[in-house]
């Protein structure tokens, strides 16, 4: 088995472990690093893909590299406005949860309730 | 087995290995430090397959700008930790996501093995029209000349997230400094380290940007270690950024994106396409656009790290 297939696997599992992390956890700060893990296993992906278009004086396809390093600088914008959501949530409700509001635990919230 | 398979292999586990700490690990800090540990290894995945100008991308941004975002927001999260615990889901929902996630992995898995060979490839286009270009780095003649339209729309997109993130402002704080008031020891560990390591990582930065016409590097990575030192400054407040009210900020802001459609709206008229370059004009024009994306690719990163403004503006 060569290079490129074993990292197109890695980027498999990779994959899936961030599916995995994305829907068990509640924090949304977690489920922005498991959305991250997943866009890393499909960058891997594609230079892996990229990897296998070799030939003779370039290491890889220099089109999907290219096109990987526009994705990874888009994907930390992404981040970032994400992160920007969340903090602004915790600043006006003072949690980050988002469990759908029972009317119970709503009037819980209420500052002078 | 060979030595390289051998290499491979490891790396391979400790990357799954680090991976699934982040998920597993229920420290929400520890799983952030698991990330940076994760990038930091990716880009020795990046250096295995061949492609070292995405791997000083992955080093700079995916392990060290995303690492700083995430840390600093996991701090100022650390007193909702306790209540998010009470809500991880029941067994029978993570059995199910297991599950999703495997077969998931597995049709990923099956059509890497799928692939076909010999596999599609542009190497050989890019590289019978490198000449044109006057580059001599195919990843730089691919970002800013092959498909100069992708790197024009990304530097947009780095705006308008910026342009969201500022807009998550509270009302008083508009127009003010991002960030929290910092209070550091000016004579403690940080101070000196930024003292110490600013003037090295710009003049590596500078460099990194420099070579990139002809050797890995170029705007994105130089732009990061320029914003990661600009970074360290803020961080042991030896400095701070201007309020975002700013003239001369919203212009540099602009600036990049704006010369780069300038320069591919002109080259409609002189080349007979939209972002085509006149012939001869090319290495000028990609290394001008360079430029003048330079500084508004530095000021977005920091912006989009230090985050929504917090404290209310000067006047």
């Amino acid at each position: 088995m060569n290079t490129p297939t074993l990292f197109g696997l890695c980027a498999a599992a990779l994959v899936g472990v961030g599916l995995y992390g994305l829907i068990i956890h509640p924090q949304p700060l977690r489920k922005i690093l498991a959305f991250n893990l997943i866009g890393s296993g499909v960058f891997l992906l594609f230079g892996a893909i990229a990897r296998r278009g070799t030939i003779v004086g370039m290491g890889g396809d220099p089109v999907p590299q290219a096109l990987l390093i526009t994705g990874i600088v888009v994907a930390f914008s992404a981040t970032a406005l994400a992160v920007a959501l969340v903090l602004r949530l915790f600043d006006e409700a003072g949690s980050v949860t988002l469990a759908p509001d029972t009317p119970a635990k709503a009037q819980a919230d209420l500052p002078d309730a | 087995m060979t030595l390289a398979l051998a290499v491979d292999i490891s790396l391979i586990l400790l990357v799954l290995a680090v991976a699934g700490w982040t998920i597993a690990v229920r420290d929400t800090f520890a799983s952030v430090i698991g990330f940076v540990a994760y990038g930091l290894l990716l880009t020795l995945v990046w250096v295995r397959l061949a492609a070292p100008d995405v791997a000083l991308t992955e080093a700079a941004i995916g392990g060290g700008l995303t690492g700083a975002l995430l840390i600093g927001a996991a701090a100022r999260l650390r007193r909702t930790e306790a209540a998010a615990r009470t809500e991880y889901p029941g067994a029978l929902t993570r059995i199910l996501a297991a599950v999703l996630a495997a077969i998931v992995a597995a049709a990923l898995a099956m059509s890497v093995l799928a692939l076909p060979d010999p596999a599609p490839t542009l190497a050989l286009a890019t590289a019978a029209s490198l000449a044109t270009t006057g580059v001599g780095n195919p990843i730089t003649a691919v970002l800013l000349a092959f498909r100069a339209m992708d790197t024009l729309l990304e530097a947009i997109v780095v705006l308008l997230a910026l342009l969201g993130v500022w807009s998550l402002a509270p009302d008083r704080a508009w127009g003010g400094w991002p960030g929290p008031r910092r209070h550091v020891n000016p004579d403690g560990v940080l101070a000196w380290l930024a003292r110490l390591l600013a003037p090295i990582g710009i003049i590596v930065g500078l460099y990194i940007f420099w070579i990139g016409a002809d050797l890995p590097g170029g705007k994105f990575q130089g732009a990061t270690i320029l914003a990661a030192m600009w970074l360290l400054v803020i961080k042991a407040s030896l400095a701070d950024t201007p309020p975002i009210s700013r003239t001369w900020l919203r212009v540099l802001l602009v600036t990049g994106p704006l010369v780069f459609i300038a320069i591919g709206f002109a080259g409609s008229l002189t080349a007979g396409a939209v972002l085509a370059y006149p012939e001869g004009y090319a290495k000028p024009l990609i290394i001008a656009i360079e430029i003048a994306l330079m500084p508004t690719l530095v000021l977005t990163l920091v912006l989009l790290v230090l985050g929504a403004p917090q404290r209310t503006p000067p006047g």
